[in-house]
């Protein structure tokens, strides 16, 4: 076991550099930061000067070397356009991303699995024909519009929930949560629900495809020719069996629950990470961007690395392999 | 009292247009410590008087009439938690696949001391016992250690043994086993099926035993009962239906089954389920297409040599290291065909047949040893366009004529693109009346080229399997298990039809498949596999009569006899 995962995190290191490398070899066409960090007056020396002390006039392949050694050293650089280190930034924005992204993640999971099951026991039922009508619904609608409907039938026209930000927040330690306030719990509704929306109607068709699959698997009929109870019958042998292939996806979707936190962040203004981003993009600022795009390749990485654990641990057919 | 009575079953299934009668008006009874066996072709609905008992009907179906009563106590009207008390603990049912009968997430202690627990209230630590207690009843050794072991570490027939323990948890009086060694191969099925012939005598459990089988039912069962597309046609002692069946279908069915005891030159014509007759087409092979291929070899002289052929498979390993494992699926195998004789070669699953037929075809590459075909070698890459034209001469007949079809293609099409792509016919309109015609000699009507595969049954479709072959104008035709997948009369007619067309056309066969009695049938030699290597290669009949290797011998020993001249 202590072998595969050893293994898996040198492959993971490989795919790190390469991810890296692809990100810094794009940002030499977004733009030329120099434009934004300097004024309407500026003189050619000034630009030549200034280029230097960047390290923009280097080849990328050495601008990424040097992004990576200082990176290797908790060093992510300093923002061109706050003129502040990146690892500040990112620990001050980090928690409100985070926690919206557990937030929805949690809603999709545990929000996914139950209706997933519910409409694979209860196939014919008047409430599985809703569930499914509506959840096409949700499918189909883009994040931002869904973002938008809700701010306007619960913030504007009902008045029950905050439109936008994070509410009242609690400092514990270099961590800001708002969960522990009425204002900041009240305020994670909306963009969760928005973030994980898409995810859970994605869960709960996978859970209901794959319940179905499995109960009528050989092995169910004969825990039944058995005369076991329903219940054991449903939820000991058949959801097991189901959260197999169910796990690698929403592995993956909570990766991107997080990468795509982009939109939902703009939609209802929520100070994270994502935000922060989108203002680099438009100030070509080089070290969040290549900070931000490795960081989130590290959390998919880590996801999937979690994910084959996972695997592993619930299914025994796999642990005999590892001997091999 | 009977044990079980079924009493004028019938099941009906609703469909679009009207009702589906799956068992019709069925009346049966099992005594304790009797086997009956319920045989029939696939669509007889032999399956699904066990499911009605078991109140385990798929949706739709339903008892539309009739009554089942277990000890007298009726259990067709049950409510369904009081049929659930029934199932597993007064009725135990086995299934036919061992290897999906199990949950594979679940140990074996955990699955049995489960049903222990919810039939006998025993309490954990009692019921680990009973699970033991059971396991070395079936025949499992080591069973303390083993039962904490997950399916997957255990192989085919010891799964069927847990099966069988996981059905005998509660003690039941009646046991509904499904095709239980259907999936098995010959030397397994025979332990199996002794290990259900004893617990039936020690137990005094009842057992229907239900198969396609007659060579099963013909070792296991005590009485017999004949289904026929939802109709109970016979019912009578095993050795009456067998010696001297009395209803015509059973004297078709019978007559259907290759006996293992004698080499017969030709089934009896089956016809009992048909209605009119085939088309019987002759082609003048001095003036058609078809005898217009490469010149006919003397009998005799050896067409396919085989030498010192191995092949290797490699799994596993990549870039980042973990050890590659390897299976040495042939072993330094030697053998040759000669021209117009049929070469069989018989073994378990495993024994790496099916690879020298692949090996053949070019499908894998060998990793050492020669195939030559006529001279040509068949193991290296063609060197000349005529080379090219020679290695069409050999053609294949696969397993599953489920799979093996385009759907999506007419079947004069697929008949007739070997004709097309190889270009022996000068025109597309010619190609399709040279596929017509080929159509007619595996006996199928001329509306045929116009369907799609999906149109035809199973055996059928193993017709046109065989006339895609044709196509080539093949000197040498391997088949690959043909007729395993097939009802039995239905193999009776591709088993014809295979002869009759190596006499008509001069074929070469090779002839592979793991059933000894088919064999027997069809092969003028016989290579015996086992892991790998060949262990015996002789005459055909020499193998039945006069076995040389111990393994042979105790494959010969262990397939299901079934003699009707001596019942």
């Amino acid at each position: 076991m202590a072998l595969y995962i050893l293994r898996r995190v040198l492959q993971s290191f490989f795919v790190l550099l390469a991810v890296g490398l692809v990100a810094f070899s794009m940002f030499r066409f977004v733009g030329d930061p120099v434009d934004n960090l300097l004024g309407q007056e500026r003189t050619q020396a000034d630009i030549e000067r200034l280029r230097d002390v960047l390290g923009l006039n280097d080849p990328f392949i050495v601008q990424y070397w040097n992004f990576l050694k200082d990176a290797v050293q908790g060093d992510l650089g300093v923002s061109f356009r706050q003129g502040r280190p990146v690892m500040d930034i990112f620990i001050e924005r980090l928690p409100a991303t985070l926690e919206l992204a557990l937030i929805s993640a949690i809603f999709a999971v545990v929000v996914g699995v139950v209706l997933g099951v519910y409409t694979a026991l209860k196939p014919k039922g008047w409430l599985t024909n809703l569930i499914l009508t509506v959840s096409l619904v949700g499918v189909s609608l883009p994040t931002f519009l869904i973002g938008i409907l809700l701010i306007y039938v619960f913030a504007v026209e009902l008045g029950w929930l905050p439109s936008f930000g994070r509410g009242e927040t609690v400092q514990i330690g270099w961590w800001t949560t708002g969960l522990l306030t009425g204002s900041g719990l009240k305020a994670l509704i909306l963009p969760a629900i928005t973030l994980g929306l898409y995810q859970m109607t994605l869960i709960m068709r996978l859970v209901r495809s794959e319940m179905t699959e499995v109960l009528g698997s050989d092995y169910i009929r004969f825990a039944r020719a058995r005369g076991l109870t329903d219940r054991s019958i449903h939820f000991r042998h058949a959801i097991k069996n189901t959260l197999i292939p169910v796990i690698t996806i929403t592995g993956l979707q909570l990766g991107s629950i997080i990468a795509f936190a982009i939109i939902t962040e703009t939609v209802f203004q929520w100070p994270g990470v994502g935000l922060l981003f989108i203002d680099s993009v438009r100030f070509v600022d080089i070290p969040v961007m290549a900070s931000y795009l490795m960081m989130i390749s590290v959390m998919f990485v880590a996801i999937n690395l979690i994910v084959d654990i996972l695997y592993v641990i619930i299914d025994p057919r796999l642990r005999a392999g590892e001997n091999t | 009292m009977a044990l079980l009575d079924i009493e004028n079953l019938t099941v009906e299934y609703p469909v679009r247009h009207g009702i589906f009668t799956a068992v019709d008006d069925v009346s049966l009874t099992v005594e304790r410590g009797e086997i009956l066996g319920i045989v029939g072709e696939s669509g007889a609905g032999k399956s699904t008087i066990g499911n009605a008992v078991m109140g385990l009907l798929s949706s739709p179906g339903r008892i539309a009439g009739g009554t089942v009563s277990l000890e007298g106590d009726r259990i067709d009207a049950l409510n369904a938690a009081k049929m659930r008390s029934l199932r597993g603990k007064r009725i135990g049912m086995i299934f036919q696949d061992p290897m999906t009968s199990l949950n594979p997430l679940e140990t074996i202690e955990n699955q049995l001391i489960e049903t222990i627990d919810h039939h006998l209230h025993v309490g954990t630590a009692e019921a680990k016992e009973r699970a033991i207690r059971l396991l070395e009843q079936v025949g499992i050794a080591d069973a303390p250690n083993r039962i904490k072991q997950y399916p997957h570490e255990f192989s085919g027939g010891m799964r069927q043994r847990v099966v069988i323990a996981l059905a005998l948890c509660a003690e039941p009086d009646l046991i509904i086993a499904d095709e239980p060694t259907t999936a098995l191969d010959v030397s397994i099925q025979a332990q199996i099926l002794d290990l259900i012939k004893r617990l039936c005598r020690e137990e005094n459990v009842g057992m229907i035993l239900v198969t396609h089988d007659m060579g099963v039912i013909a070792e296991t069962a005590d009485r017999v009962a004949v289904m026929y597309r939802g109709k109970l046609v016979e019912l009578g002692d095993t050795a009456q239906i067998i010696g001297q069946p009395q209803h015509p279908y059973t004297k078709v069915l019978i007559s259907a089954v290759p006996p293992s005891n004698k080499r017969i030159d030709r089934f009896t014509r089956v016809d009992y389920a048909q209605s009119g007759t085939p088309p019987k087409a002759d082609i003048d092979l001095n003036t058609h297409w078809l005898g217009d291929g490469p010149a006919r070899q003397i009998d005799g002289q050896a067409m396919l040599t085989v030498a010192s052929l191995n092949k290797v498979f490699r799994s596993g390993g990549g870039l980042f290291g973990g050890k590659a494992q390897e299976n040495h699926a042939v072993k330094d195998v030697s053998f040759h065909v000669k021209a117009g004789e049929t070469f069989g070669i018989v073994g378990e699953s495993g024994s790496g047949k099916s690879t020298i037929a692949r090996l053949i075809t070019g499908i894998h590459k060998p990793t050492s040893g020669e195939i030559h075909f006529n001279g040509d070698p068949l193991h290296e890459k063609p060197k000349t366009g005529e080379e090219i034209l020679r290695r069409r001469q050999v053609q294949m007949v696969f397993q599953d004529p489920y799979s093996s079809l385009n759907a999506r293609m007419r079947v004069g099409d697929i008949v007739a693109e070997p004709i097309r792509v190889n270009g022996t016919a000068p025109s597309t309109s010619a190609a399709r009346t040279i596929a017509a015609d080929l159509l007619a000699l595996v006996e199928l009507d001329a509306d045929a080229a116009l369907k799609y595969p999906h149109a035809f049954s199973g055996g059928q479709r193993q017709r046109i399997s065989i006339a895609r072959a044709l196509a080539s104008r093949p000197r040498f035709l391997i088949c690959d298990e043909p007729t395993s997948a097939l009802d039995v009369s239905i193999q009776a007619q591709i088993l014809n039809l295979l002869k009759d067309l190596q006499a008509k056309l001069d074929l070469t066969l090779l002839f592979i498949s793991h059933d000894l009695p088919v064999m027997r049938q069809m092969c003028d030699r016989i290579a015996v596999m086992r892991y790998g290597e060949i262990v015996e290669q002789s005459g055909g009949e020499a193998i039945f009569t006069a076995p040389q290797h111990s393994y042979t011998r105790s494959l010969i020993d262990l397939m299901p006899k079934f003699e009707p001249d001596r019942m």
